[in-house]
This record gives structure tokens, C-alpha cells and sequence, in this order.
């Protein structure tokens, strides 16, 4: 056991080194879409709209964090693909007398830190932008804004992991983003509530782990009664993904 | 010692890369794994390492109970560069040592004498990518005797290296020798085994076609050189 947190902590130690190389530029480049989305649709758009009594932008903020958190933490982790296809320095870690879970769990545990510092960045823009945030208000709202913040990006952070172990080009890695992360990004409950949806396509979007992340940010965030439903939704999300990149790690050859 | 029964590799693509492989490996010697581009050396190599399942047949390393003993015994030296580029040359040391759980006197005193050792005490700090080929080639060397391999595999360690480097190379195989470090190593450089190997086997199309020490495979062959026992086996392969 004390084994398995040693290792969990060396790969974690190396993606932490290379972070903190490029904390900059890393912090700069990842700010400019949940900027752009504040300007356009919490700013300018926003303003002369209202949701449920409250202004446009307190409903947008969680949503951003959502989205935002999901898409740094899939993307914080494909780098393992070029490091098995490209570089091969994967195979330092399969010839490595560790548990393959301690890779697995660093890896996730690297990408989660990426998504939670991009996390509170935008919180700190979303109240310069005159968002109020509720859950700040009660210990118990916090940490489960924050729980479900780290969770949701665990589940991508792993989804991410399978991709980059299944998936043989890059071509096919960015495929993903466009054709999977992308649409989640605005339609699983992040700028717009999913009941205005078609019954079929909403349907479909309530099923996908965004919408229950969404949703809960949101019921925290405005300071309303959340169901737990979503929260074991997630952690069920969480389980499998993890045992299946585990799988897929094993799997590499 | 380790025990290779019937092993075979048959990739997706049905190639047979490995074909009914069967032969030891002593405590204590250099066994060379010698045969052309293609002939299933590396993979030979992978599947010995774990790297890469076999499609059947057997491997036992003598006195180690599962696959994480294996890890602890083996050192790897790769046929390609698989640095982590993000990392500088220290850092991919330490990496190394890390992962193989040296504690943190151990890990500076070993990477400090064996950067040393390969002349690239002072870039310690540098990019990895910065290196030459010839320094790259030496740092993976060293990298997989970190944690003091028992068995240390080599897969054509000495492609592409001047002269002088491969001599420096062969020399430090041979004092790893002496220290009692089981040597597994491919190439196909006659010279090579020629210098080196205590047995040679040669591998033609994934199978086996040879195996003894350098002195008996010329004089059953009736051969001047190894390089002629070579040519001789090859030639009779395809033959038949
Ligand atoms: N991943 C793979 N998929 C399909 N064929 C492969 C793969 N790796 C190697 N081969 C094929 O298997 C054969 C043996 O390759 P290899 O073990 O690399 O030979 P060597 O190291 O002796 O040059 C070659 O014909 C090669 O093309
Ligand atoms: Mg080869």
C-alpha cells in the first residue's frame, strides 16, 4: 500500500515538474476560451437576460466551470498518447516494477490539479465579472461544489486516458475533441437548461455525466436543493472509467 | 537462468515475427541474439521483458515468483531513444530511479557516477533532446543499470555509434560481466558477438537456426569467422 502511494507519487512528481516549467504559459493559454465565453455570453448577451429570477450570468458560471473542467482535464492527459505512440517513453513505466494502477492514478490525480487551478481561476474572473456565488456561503454547499468539480474532472481526466491508450493517431485524438467534447461543452446543461430540449436529444444529454455535473454546480452554485441521484450518477461514471483505463493500460503493448 | 520453451509472436497482421523459439540462458554469460533486420529479434527482446504478450509458449526466470520479481531483476536498454522528452537529463534519471524505488542518497550518488561514467556529468541539466546521438545511445545504457540490474538486455545498443564509443561500450558489457550480470544482447554486427558473446544464436525468419559459442559455430561450419557461419547458415535457410 505504502508502495502504491510512493509510485502514484513519481508519476505525479513528473507531470508536476513539467507543469510547473510552463505554469504560465499553461494558466494563459487555458483562460482564453472561459474568457471569451464570459465576454460574449455572460457580458454582452447576458445582460438583458434573465433565468429564473436570477441574472444570466450567476446560471452561466457554473456551467463554464463544467465545461472548462472537463475539457483540462481530457486534454491535460493526452499528452500520454504521444509519450506511447511517438515517443515511446511510456515503456519506461510498463518495464518499472510498480502496480499499473499507481500509473493510472497519477496520471488522473496530474490532470485533476491542471483542471482544479484553471477552476479557480475562473471563479476569480466569474466575481470580477459581478457573478455572486452562493455555495461560499455553507461549508457543506463548498465541498460539494468542489467534490463534484474534482470528480467531474477525474471522469474525463480517465476518458482521456482511454483515448490516449486505444487511439493510434492524432488525427483521431483531436476527432475526439471535436466531435465528442465540443458538443457536450454547449449542450449538456452548461449555457441553456436541457428541459428546452427535443424529448429524444434530451433524453440522450441527461444520460451524459456533463449534464449531471452541470446541474449540480448550478443547484449548488444558486444555492438550491440538489438530488444525490446525480452525485452517485457520477461517482458510477467515475468507476468505470477508471477500471477501464486500467484495462486499457494493461493492455499496451 | 531463464527458460524460453516454444515461444511464439504472431502479430495482428498473422506476421509471424517469432516462430517455436526454444533455448536458455545461463547465469552469468553474454548470449547474443543475432540474425538480419526482420529476423524477430526485438520482438524476442519485448516478449522476454514483458513488453509484449507471446502468443504461446513459455518464459521462466529462475527465482522470480510473478512479473513484478521479473521487474526488479531485468534492466532494459531499448533498440530506440525513449526518453521523456519533457524532462532534462537528470530528470529522466531520477524518473528512473524513482520508478525502481531507490531511496534518495542511492538515487543521487548512482545517477552522479554513472553520468560520470558516460562523460555527461556536466548536462545533467540539460534538455534531453539536446544531446547527440551518440550521448543518447550511452544515457540509455546507463539508465537501465540504475537500480543494478541481475539480467540487463540490450537491443542493439551500438547502432549508429562511432568506433571508439561502441569499444567504450563493449567494455563497460564486460565488466558488467565480470560483476556476474547476466548479458542478453542483439545485434547484428558480427564483430559484435564475435567480441562479446559467450553463445550465439542465430535467428532466421523468427526461428532458431543456431546456437553455440562463436569457436564451435565456425569450426562445425567450417568456418574462418562468424561472419562466414553467418552468411553459410543463412544461405542454407533459404534453401529449404
Ligand atoms: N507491432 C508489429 N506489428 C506487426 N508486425 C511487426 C510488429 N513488430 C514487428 N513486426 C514484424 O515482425 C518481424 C520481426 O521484427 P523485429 O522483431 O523488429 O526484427 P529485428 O529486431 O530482428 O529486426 C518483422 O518482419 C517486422 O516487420
Ligand atoms: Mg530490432
Amino acid at each position: 500500500m505504502i508502495r502504491l502511494i510512493e509510485d502514484i507519487c513519481t508519476v505525479f512528481w513528473r507531470d508536476w515538474i513539467v507543469l510547473k516549467r510552463r505554469l504560465t504559459k499553461f494558466i494563459l493559454s487555458r483562460m482564453v476560451a472561459p474568457i471569451l465565453y464570459l465576454v460574449a455570453f455572460g457580458y454582452g448577451l447576458g445582460r438583458s437576460i434573465s433565468v429564473e429570477g436570477g441574472t444570466y450570468i450567476d446560471f452561466l458560471v457554473p456551467g463554464i466551470l463544467a465545461l472548462n473542467s472537463m475539457n483540462i482535464s481530457f486534454n491535460s492527459i493526452t499528452p500520454v498518447h504521444a509519450e506511447r505512440v511517438y515517443h515511446k517513453s511510456l515503456e519506461e513505466y510498463i518495464l518499472a516494477p510498480i502496480a499499473p494502477a499507481a500509473f493510472v492514478i497519477g496520471k488522473v490525480l496530474a490532470a485533476m490539479l491542471r483542471s482544479f487551478i484553471s477552476s479557480a481561476l475562473i471563479l476569480v474572473l466569474a466575481m470580477l465579472f459581478g457573478a455572486s456565488l452562493q455555495p461560499l456561503s455553507s461549508p457543506v454547499a463548498m465541498v460539494t461544489f468542489l467534490l463534484v468539480l474534482l470528480i467531474n474532472s477525474a471522469i474525463f481526466a480517465g476518458l482521456g486516458f482511454i483515448a490516449a491508450m486505444r487511439i493510434n493517431t492524432y488525427e483521431e485524438m483531436s476527432q475526439v475533441n471535436t466531435y465528442i467534447l465540443l458538443p457536450m461543452s454547449f449542450l449538456c446543461g452548461t449555457f441553456f437548461k436541457t428541459s428546452t430540449l427535443p424529448d429524444t436529444v434530451r433524453f440522450v444529454i441527461e444520460l451524459l455525466p456533463l449534464t449531471h455535473t452541470s446541474y449540480l454546480l448550478r443547484g449548488l452554485g444558486t444555492g438550491n436543493e440538489v438530488s444525490v441521484s446525480s452525485i452517485v450518477v457520477l461517482m458510477i461514471y467515475l468507476a468505470i472509467v477508471l477500471s477501464m483505463s486500467l484495462r486499457a493500460f494493461n493492455r499496451v503493448e | 537462468m531463464i527458460r524460453i520453451k516454444n515461444l511464439c509472436k504472431v502479430f495482428k497482421s498473422n506476421k509471424v515475427a517469432v516462430d517455436d523459439l526454444s533455448f536458455d540462458v545461463n547465469d552469468g554469460e553474454i548470449f547474443g541474439l543475432l540474425g538480419k533486420n526482420g529476423a524477430g529479434k526485438t520482438t524476442t527482446i519485448r516478449m522476454l521483458t514483458l513488453q509484449t504478450r507471446p502468443t504461446s509458449g513459455e518464459i521462466i526466470f529462475e527465482g522470480a515468483a510473478d512479473d513484478l520479481a521479473v521487474k526488479k531483476m531485468i534492466g532494459v536498454v531499448p533498440q530506440h531513444i525513449n526518453f521523456d522528452q519533457d524532462l532534462t537529463v537528470g530528470e529522466n534519471m531520477e524518473l528512473h530511479a524513482r520508478l525502481h524505488h531507490l531511496n534518495r542518497q542511492e538515487q543521487r550518488q548512482r545517477i552522479h557516477e554513472l553520468l560520470e561514467y558516460i562523460e555527461l556529468g556536466n548536462v545533467v541539466n540539460d534538455d534531453v533532446r539536446s544531446l547527440s546521438g551518440g550521448m543518447k545511445r550511452r544515457l540509455l545504457i546507463v539508465r537501465a543499470l540504475i537500480h543494478r540490474p541481475h539480467i540487463l538486455f540490450l537491443d542493439e545498443p551500438t547502432v549508429a555509434l562511432d568506433p571508439q564509443v561502441r569499444r567504450k561500450i563493449w567494455q563497460l558489457i564486460k565488466q558488467l560481466k565480470a560483476q556476474g550480470v547476466t548479458i542478453v544482447i542483439t545485434t547484428h554486427y558480427i564483430e559484435e558477438a564475435e567480441q562479446l558473446c559467450d553463445r550465439t544464436a542465430f535467428l532466421s525468419r523468427g526461428k532458431l537456426i543456431a546456437l553455440d559459442s562463436p569457436a564451435n559455430l565456425c569450426r562445425l561450419n567450417n568456418a574462418a569467422n562468424l561472419e562466414d557461419v553467418f552468411i553459410r547458415l543463412i544461405e542454407d535457410d533459404k534453401i529449404d
